[in-house]
């Protein structure tokens, strides 16, 4: 995936100031930065969730949200926009699992309905998905009935479901009680372990230096520092990295 | 020295007052009863006599037609209303605002004779490429009997109504459900359709039966319009027989009959648009058990 000088702004707001990226297959990514920082609308971008006010996005050479025609950058419509968004998973802060559904349909939902797959064999393919992350035996609960930590595995597997190229994680720990961070932690690990490319946002140091490949620190709408882990916790090179980690560290 | 004995027994709070209240509404009740029952000039033997003649039901299955259709088309374009107020598209949201504004904004009851009199305006009617060739003419006069007339009015005054319910009930529901069917691939009618609509239904259905309830007494305006529908049929007897307040009864007991079932409808299609609430959408009017023991309790 590569992202070149994205900007983007909410009226006087520039919330993104330039941003570029890079992220190869394979690779875990974890953003870092104070709340405001951009994180969250960097990732919207990223499937298009939100406008570009300017540079391009790709993600596995395909341009995302746009058609180029020479030097210009033509909208695409909402129906390819959405097709080029079901092959990327994204996961919320907030979980948002549809709450009139029950676990095992709100997995099959969109396979079914959007990728027209048969009934049939999503289910048994969600099934496989819910027992990987510990929750098969909830299929049939609904969401109310669950705790966060399995309500966001549930919105993994549902990612999953879709059988997405790149999963984009935003904050995916921080509205849970402190024993079920470990679980969807345990989780997106084994998602790594299995090589899927992922862009997490996060405030787990701990889970950045052990499962991320490349740690972005991001502050004011701008990458202020990059690298390897365990050199960026280690020796963070930028006054505003050092001020940061210290308070979360 | 405070005494930590544990084996105390408890006893709830007795309240006395709430006791001597029941006993004075109790009796007030039975004196209403009592004056009703007993006074001669309700002549409930009229009642009992009116209320089943073929008359009066076929007027009280008027009035259902008249509420069945106008609250199904009225619901309709009701939420076509409210996507189109929420559309990013400034025409369609400012054609949607304007007929709420018109349709909300004057009384049923003219609307009700405007469209019964159309034909005062438009004497024809016709279909047609505009400004050009018209293929199809028909007489407003036959076109709009009393029935299209009354459709018409309390169709589309109750669309001004739902437009507003519907909107409240899709503003209502969380932004991270949008957000989460659109990262799904779904599109926007998708979205629509299976995330954002049904979880706006809890909203929008305990207004909605409020709305059905008042359409089914509303039917009774297009009485002015000479439809036969439950009080213009009891209308039609008095005024021959006279017997004013027995008939009235007799229509009360109907609309009565009929909200009673409106009431218990909405009381399931509540809890089926509850069924993802923690309690599997009973309403509880105790105190639920804490959530954790519910959840525990979750059959798996
Ligand atoms: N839809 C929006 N409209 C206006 N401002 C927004 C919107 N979304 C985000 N912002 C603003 O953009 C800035 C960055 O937000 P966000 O990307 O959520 O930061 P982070 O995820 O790093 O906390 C914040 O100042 C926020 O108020
Ligand atoms: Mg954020």
């Amino acid at each position: 995936m590569q992202v070149r000088g994205v900007r983007k702004s909410y009226g006087a707001v520039d919330v993104l100031r330039g941003i570029d990226l890079d992220v190869e297959t394979g690779e875990v990514c974890c953003i870092v930065g104070p709340s405001g920082s951009g994180k969250s609308t960097l990732l919207r971008c990223i499937n298009h969730l939100e406008k570009l006010d300017a540079g391009q996005i790709h993600v596995d050479g395909t341009l995302i949200g746009y058609r180029r025609a020479g030097r210009r950058l033509h909208e695409l419509s909402e129906r390819d926009a959405a097709r080029q968004r079901s092959a990327i998973g994204m996961v919320f802060q907030q979980f948002n699992l549809f709450p009139h559904l029950t676990v095992l349909n709100n997995v099959v939902e969109a396979p079914v309905r959007v990728k027209r797959e048969r009934p049939a064999e999503v289910q048994d393919r969600a099934l496989l998905l819910l027992d990987r992350v510990g929750l098969r035996s909830k299929a049939h609960a609904y969401p109310a009935q669950l705790s966060g930590g399995q309500q966001q595995r549930v919105a993994i597997a549902r990612a999953l479901a879709m059988r997405p190229r790149l999963m984009l994680f935003d904050e995916p720990t921080s509205a849970l009680d402190p024993e079920l961070v470990g679980d969807v932690l345990e989780t997106m690990r084994a998602l790594a372990d299995d090589g899927m490319t992922m862009i997490v946002v996060t405030h787990e140091i701990g889970f950045a230096r052990e499962v991320g490949d490349v740690l972005v620190f991001m502050d004011d709408g701008v990458i202020v520092e990059r690298g390897a882990p365990a050199d960026v916790l280690a020796g963070p090179t930028e006054e505003r990295t050092r001020v940061f980690l210290s308070k979360v560290l | 020295m405070t005494d930590l004995d544990a084996d105390l027994v408890v006893v709830p709070r007795r309240s006395v007052g709430n006791l001597a209240g029941t006993l004075v509404v109790l009796v007030l009740a039975a004196m209403l009863v009592h004056t009703i029952v007993v006074n001669p000039r309700f002549e409930w033997d009229v009642v009992a006599r009116y209320l089943t003649v073929e008359a009066i039901a076929a007027g009280a299955l008027l009035t259902i037609e008249l509420t069945v259709i106008s609250m199904v088309l009225g619901v309709v374009l009701g939420v076509v209303l409210a996507v189109m107020r929420l559309s990013r598209n400034r025409m369609l949201a400012a054609i949607s605002f304007g007929f709420v504004w018109f349709f909300r904004g004057t009384p049923l009851l003219i609307q009700l004779i405007f469209w019964f009199n159309l034909s005062a305006l438009y004497p024809a009617l016709s279909l047609g490429i505009p400004f050009g060739p018209e293929f199809v003419t028909f007489s407003a006069n036959t076109f709009i009997t009393p029935f299209v007339a009354a459709v018409l009015g309390l169709t589309l005054n109750e669309a001004a109504y739902m437009a507003e319910i519907v909107r409240g009930g899709l503003l209502g529901v969380d932004r991270g459900q949008t957000s989460a069917a659109q990262a799904l691939g779904m599109s926007r009618t998708l979205t629509l359709r299976r995330v954002v609509l049904p979880q706006a239904m809890r909203i929008i259905v305990p207004p909605t039966a409020n709305q059905t309830v008042a359409m089914l007494k509303n039917t009774s305006l297009v009485s002015v319009l000479g439809a036969a529908e439950l009080l213009h049929s009891a209308q039609i007897i008095y005024s021959r027989t006279y017997q004013t307040i027995p008939l009235l009864i007799v229509a009360a007991l109907w609309y009565l009959a009929m909200t009673t079932v409106l009431s218990i409808g909405q009381y399931y299609i509540e809890r089926y648009y509850r069924r993802g609430d923690i309690g599997g959408g009973r309403i509880r009017l105790r105190r639920s058990k804490p959530a954790h023991v519910q959840i525990m309790g979750v059959p798996s």
